[in-house]
């Protein structure tokens, strides 16, 4: 278990490194304080015109929310600062050093960068989750518990490949900054189940960015809406792209040329 | 460039209102240098506007479905008007694009303001004229955008030559008036570099009072009031609705007046917190 003993090791240091700036938990607060403010404004005003929004209650959009909100701060303190790092040094020609170190590449490419204060998303997502789930009062059984975790871990793993796809672009085109911005903006579609979307862009935020695996189907199996199968195939697509995106590094890499040449 | 030289000569403190003719040769030459810069950058560019479009598809998306569930519309909004609405949105948001807080936040943390502050010239006269500039080859790469968003949502749209003309001038007015109260937003960085939860707050103001979010009809009447009072409106909403709403010919005219109005408000604002904030500027080395 080399790749998670190295997770840990890097875990270890960048906490040490951001407990020295405490202030930024209290600011990431209150920006996750802000953005949750906000989202709710936004629900109580679509309630305030319908009682549901395509058979989606005002708690089960909740839990819409707050998964977004989790998944949000996964992605924002365990998987981009890697592959920001990853992309920058590509385009540097840093990325030398990591090839110099004798452990995986891409496993030490993408653990190199943790930022704990994202991390209060998680938590604050988990709130907003659990303020869904008490409304909802069909409880939270052992079943969907479950499923939700691991809903949750494979909708992280299929992000976290979208995400290495993307950066290893960087490989043959250099500037790829605003891929970030891009992101960004086609993750917000997740603050809504993706049901919503009209048949071409669902397609697209399932199989191609995989938003409705990452934060609609963990939401499904807390509001109990999901189905056996479809859990089945998020692990198998999960399994699947993590395959495809380790080839496709390894492609890249031979296309690295490095920075003295 | 010939300004540049020429004013060297003669050192002059920053100033806003300077010579009109001066002002204008140094906007197009921010403008050109802007179009150049963009041009090379047209993957990057594209990436962004995707990126952006993804926030007003989502609201459309979310209307549509209330007005059909509603029974064929909500506040007097169709799909199809929905659909007008929010592509008219991609354009307005674009043109919105300004320099952000962040900017300055970086600007000021790295000291390059050090070096911008030797010119003779009043930095935020350097930020409009390069996001004007830069506006035409935005247009450009959103028409495609466009065009792909209508064929998909099929937006009701008919406005008359007059609606037309106003939008146009409001798309200027809208500039202006975001471009001012984020400068004097970014000033803020004079005081702290962490100007992130402030500016948070901003767009969150922003997104609930201005029509980004949805048209401000379907707000609360407390909300539409709370609204009047401020600036936020006058940069979304009422582009939109001047060009796919049914205001009349006082409404056009009295915002576009309204507009002008926020502008001074805004290009005094910022001249007061520049005053304050330029004293408490250092630089380490530049």
């Amino acid at each position: 278990m080399r790749p998670l003993r190295l997770f840990g090791l890097f875990l270890r240091m960048s906490a040490l490194n951001e407990l020295q700036y405490r202030a930024n938990f209290w600011l990431q607060l209150l920006q996750s304080g802000i953005a949750v403010g906000t989202g709710l404004a936004v629900l109580g005003l679509v309630f305030s015109q319908t009682p549901a929004l395509n058979g989606w209650s005002q708690p089960e959009l909740l839990a819409v929310m707050g998964v977004h909100i989790l998944m949000g701060g996964i992605i924002g303190s365990l998987i981009q600062p890697s592959m920001d790092r990853l992309r920058n040094d590509i385009r540097e020609g840093t990325f030398d050093y990591i090839l110099t170190k004798p452990e995986d590449v891409q496993v030490l490419s993408s653990v190199r960068e943790i930022r704990i204060w994202q991390a209060v998303d998680v938590i604050v997502g988990l709130v907003v989750l659990g303020l869904a789930v008490a409304q909802l009062q069909i409880g939270l059984g052992v079943v969907p518990a479950l499923a939700f975790a691991l809903a949750i871990v494979f909708g992280g793993l299929m992000i976290y490949s979208f995400w290495l796809v993307i950066t290893t672009v960087a490989f043959w085109i250099v500037r790829i900054d605003e891929i970030a911005e891009l992101f960004q903006g086609v993750y917000q579609t997740g603050r809504w189940p993706v049901t919503l979307y009209p048949g071409w862009l669902r397609i697209s935020l399932t199989f191609l960015v995989p938003i409705a695996f990452a934060v609609t189907v963990p939401a499904q199996a807390l509001t109990g809406r999901l189905t056996p199968e479809t859990l089945v195939l998020a692990v198998a697509f999960g399994i699947g792209l993590l395959v495809l995106t380790r080839a496709f590094f390894r492609i890249g890499l031979r296309h690295y040329s490095g920075a003295s040449a | 460039m010939t300004t540049e030289s020429a004013a060297l000569g003669r050192p002059a403190p920053p100033r806003l209102v300077g010579p009109i003719r001066g002002l204008i040769d140094i906007y197009i030459a921010e403008a050109r240098l802007a179009i150049a810069q963009q041009l090379q950058y047209r993957a990057a560019n594209y990436m962004y506007m995707i990126g952006m479009v993804a926030e007003p598809v989502i609201y459309l998306v979310v209307w549509s479905t209330i007005a059909v569930q509603q029974g064929g519309s909500v506040g007097g909004y169709t799909p199809g008007a929905f659909a007008a609405y929010y592509i008219v949105w991609t354009l307005v948001r674009n043109i919105n694009i300004v320099f952000t807080p962040y900017g300055w936040e970086d600007r000021i943390r790295e000291g390059r303001l050090s070096a911008q502050l030797l010119r003779p010239l009043f930095p935020i006269v350097e930020d409009l004229g390069f996001f004007l500039g830069w506006k035409p080859v935005v247009v450009l790469l959103w028409l495609p955008i466009a065009l792909f968003l209508s064929l998909v949502f099929r937006p009701e749209l008919s406005p008359s030559l007059l609606q037309v003309a106003v939008f146009a001038v409001s798309l200027l007015g809208a500039y202006l008036i975001r471009s001012l109260n984020q400068s004097s937003l970014g000033l803020i960085t004079f005081w702290t570099t962490r100007v992130g939860p402030i500016f948070q707050l901003y767009i969150a103001a922003e997104l609930l009072l201005s029509g980004r979010l949805v048209p401000m009809t379907l707000m609360p009447a407390w909300v539409q009031s709370l609204a009047s009072f401020l600036p936020f409106q006058w940069t979304f909403g009422f582009p939109i609705e001047a060009l796919v709403g049914h205001l009349s010919n006082e409404q056009l005219f009295g915002g576009l007046l309204t507009q002008l109005f926020w502008i001074i408000v805004g290009a005094i604002l910022v001249r007061v917190v520049w005053h304050f904030a330029i004293r408490r500027y250092s630089a380490v080395s530049g």
